[in-house]
């Protein structure tokens, strides 16, 4: 772990320059950690691909304690055994009135559109990070056989709740808003409403699945969350012994 | 007390002191870009320092007070005047029903802070009441000031009383966006990123002089100057910003990342403006010229401390000024072989 300088009431806690699932491991046990430990002298903290960034109080915490502490955390890490990761399940429309781009993903990889979706449903994605826009994750984990680049044009609208495609990543729109990735779905469910109790609904380190679901099914979930009657559907993650 | 909106100006926003621990969910914190003027502001009303005020860029709005109510604005000076009277700055005003205040020419800065007595009532969203214009919500609805908009004002019980701070101010606090200078100087300290940078690259940073140019906004504001060099990649795995995080994408040309900035980003950044620093950066105007100075970590540490300090003595200073009742104050401004003066006439009781 290296830590740099982010200005005088930051630092970051650096756990190596690449995207990797071991790197992402440490970085929500550390956030784990700072969130039992509730220190009064961080202000809030911001877990990203490969570094977490705390802000801290340099009134109430001088810089070299600082360090010391998360040095100690990072101690700490080795020895405690964290809670399992979090998979949501977002239940999908891979209709082409909904994902208008199926047919170009499923034409560009040489499968039908069954295959496409059965592909996207499969993986349990890693929330690599949250940014760009509220809620919007970073995930890990699709796989290659249905990479797609991305619009050669952008739409000026993308629906939120679409789901995409962009060269080796996938993706949800948590808000409505431009863009040129191929649209594969929609998912009726809100990853982000400003007016919730709980604004964002999946967190940094936690997974999400795919679910495959009717135009029946996704107006009727549709509905509910409108009447905000909705129960977002989740698991706790087993680790196989060789993924360990 | 509601304030009516004439006209919208530039660009005015509701802001506070921004969103807290949401960074992690993508959200930027938002608030005010100069938080100096801003707590100023709330402290000569009478407010709670995180009471929401409305932030002012370059051309103001024509607002009409319906109701009685208490006043101050801090930061630039964009020639306000109520009812065609000049107000002074860093000074709390009385207002009356039917008062109008407008904006004119932008003289010196670019963020004026009109702070309101009670605290503006406005949409909390994730415990802020700052517009976030991207994600389009906090303040008023989301939104900047619109034309024929009504803001609601908290009622409050502070009665006004004039307050002689002004000197205390501007003897305490920096304010060198109203001085005529070569160019503002910005205290940074170097990191995360340093190491993307040649040694070249981080003297042409720490030497140059750079320029704001227009394209710069609340989520960043864009310089121009001497190309800074990186040792090989521009591009980063993303991490996390900091409020004045200094980005350096592969042009060579530093962003400084300020309020609505998002939460990660994938350009090295080579320094940081410190604290006590960033109500500077918020006040360059296009065409404003600034260098880079570094300085230790202690040295910053220490500048925050005593910036905190001042605001104790600040607040203490307004507590025994708040005793002197008077009835009326009104500002003229006067020209004496050719400088210009405020003078305060006040009816005390």
């Amino acid at each position: 772990m290296k830590l740099l300088l982010s200005g005088d009431s930051s630092v970051i806690a650096e756990f190596g320059n690449e995207i990797s699932v071991e790197i992402n491991e440490k970085i929500r046990g550390f956030k784990t950690l700072l969130d039992e430990k509730k220190f009064e002298f961080i202000n809030e903290y911001v877990p990203t691909y490969r570094s977490i960034k705390i802000d801290y109080n340099p009134n109430l915490i001088t810089h070299s304690e600082m360090q010391k502490l998360l040095n100690t955390i990072e101690k700490e890490l080795k020895l405690v055994k964290l809670p399992e990761a979090k998979v949501t399940i977002i239940p999908t429309c891979y209709d082409l009135r909904l994902g208008p781009d199926l047919e170009t993903v499923a034409r560009h990889n040489n499968l039908t559109e069954e295959e496409v979706v059965k592909i996207h449903t499969s993986p349990e994605y890693l929330i690599y990070m949250l940014g760009f826009t509220p809620g919007f994750p970073y995930l890990g984990g699709m796989n290659q056989r249905i990479e797609t680049p991305r619009l050669s044009s952008p739409r000026t609208r993308v629906e939120l709740g679409s789901v995409g495609i962009a060269d080796k990543q996938t993706g949800i729109y948590p808000i409505t808003s431009p863009g040129g990735w191929q649209i594969i779905g929609r998912t009726p469910i809100k990853l982000y409403d400003p007016s919730r109790s709980v604004p964002i609904m999946i967190n940094a380190g936690d997974y999400i699945k795919f679910d495959s679901i009717t135009y029946e099914e996704f107006e009727h979930i549709q509905s509910e969350v409108k009447e905000e009657s909705y129960k977002a559907v989740s698991y706790e993650r087993r680790v196989t012994k060789s993924e360990d | 007390m509601r304030i009516k909106v004439l006209s919208s100006g530039f660009l005015t926003t509701i802001q506070d002191l921004g969103r807290k621990g949401f960074q992690q969910f993508g959200v930027s914190p938002s608030g005010a870009m100069d938080v100096r003027a801003y707590k100023l502001g709330n402290m000569l009303v009478g407010n709670n320092i995180e009471a929401s005020s409305f932030e002012i860029t370059l051309m103001g709005p024509r607002l009409l007070f319906e109701g009685d109510g208490i006043i101050a604005l801090t930061g630039a000076d964009l020639s306000a005047k109520i009812n065609g009277n000049p107000v002074a700055l860093n000074k709390c005003v009385q207002v009356y029903s039917g008062d109008l205040l407008v904006f004119g020419v932008p003289k010196t800065g670019a963020r004026a802070y009109l702070a309101v007595a009670g605290g503006i009532d406005t949409d909390i969203v994730m415990g802020s009441s700052s517009t976030d214009l991207k994600a389009k919500i906090g303040g008023n609805g989301g939104k900047a000031l619109q034309k024929n908009d009504v803001i609601k004002v908290h009622e409050h019980n502070m009665t006004y009383s004039s307050r002689f701070i002004r000197e205390f101010i501007s003897k305490k606090f920096s304010f060198n966006y109203h001085k005529a200078v070569e160019f503002h100087k910005v205290r940074v300290l170097l990191g995360p990123q340093d190491d993307y940078f040649t040694e070249k690259g981080i003297e042409t940073f720490l030497s140059s002089t750079y320029t704001l140019t227009n394209k710069s906004d609340r989520m960043g504001l864009r310089l121009e100057g001497d190309v800074i060099e990186h040792r090989d990649s521009a591009d980063i795995i993303s991490d996390a910003i900091s409020f004045g995080a200094i980005q350096i994408p592969a042009h060579g040309m530093p962003i400084v990342m300020m309020a609505d900035r998002q939460t990660t980003g994938g350009y090295p950044k080579i320094g940081n403006v410190i604290s006590v620093d960033l109500p500077v950066m918020a006040q360059l105007t296009a065409g404003s010229k600034m260098k880079f100075e570094l300085v230790t970590l202690e040295e910053a540490h220490l500048l925050i401390k005593e910036e905190d300090k001042t605001y104790k003595l600040l607040a203490e200073h307004l507590s025994e000024q708040a005793k002197r009742i008077v009835k009326k104050s009104t500002c003229y401004e006067v020209t004496v072989r050719n400088k210009n003066y405020y003078v305060e006439v006040e009816e005390i009781l």
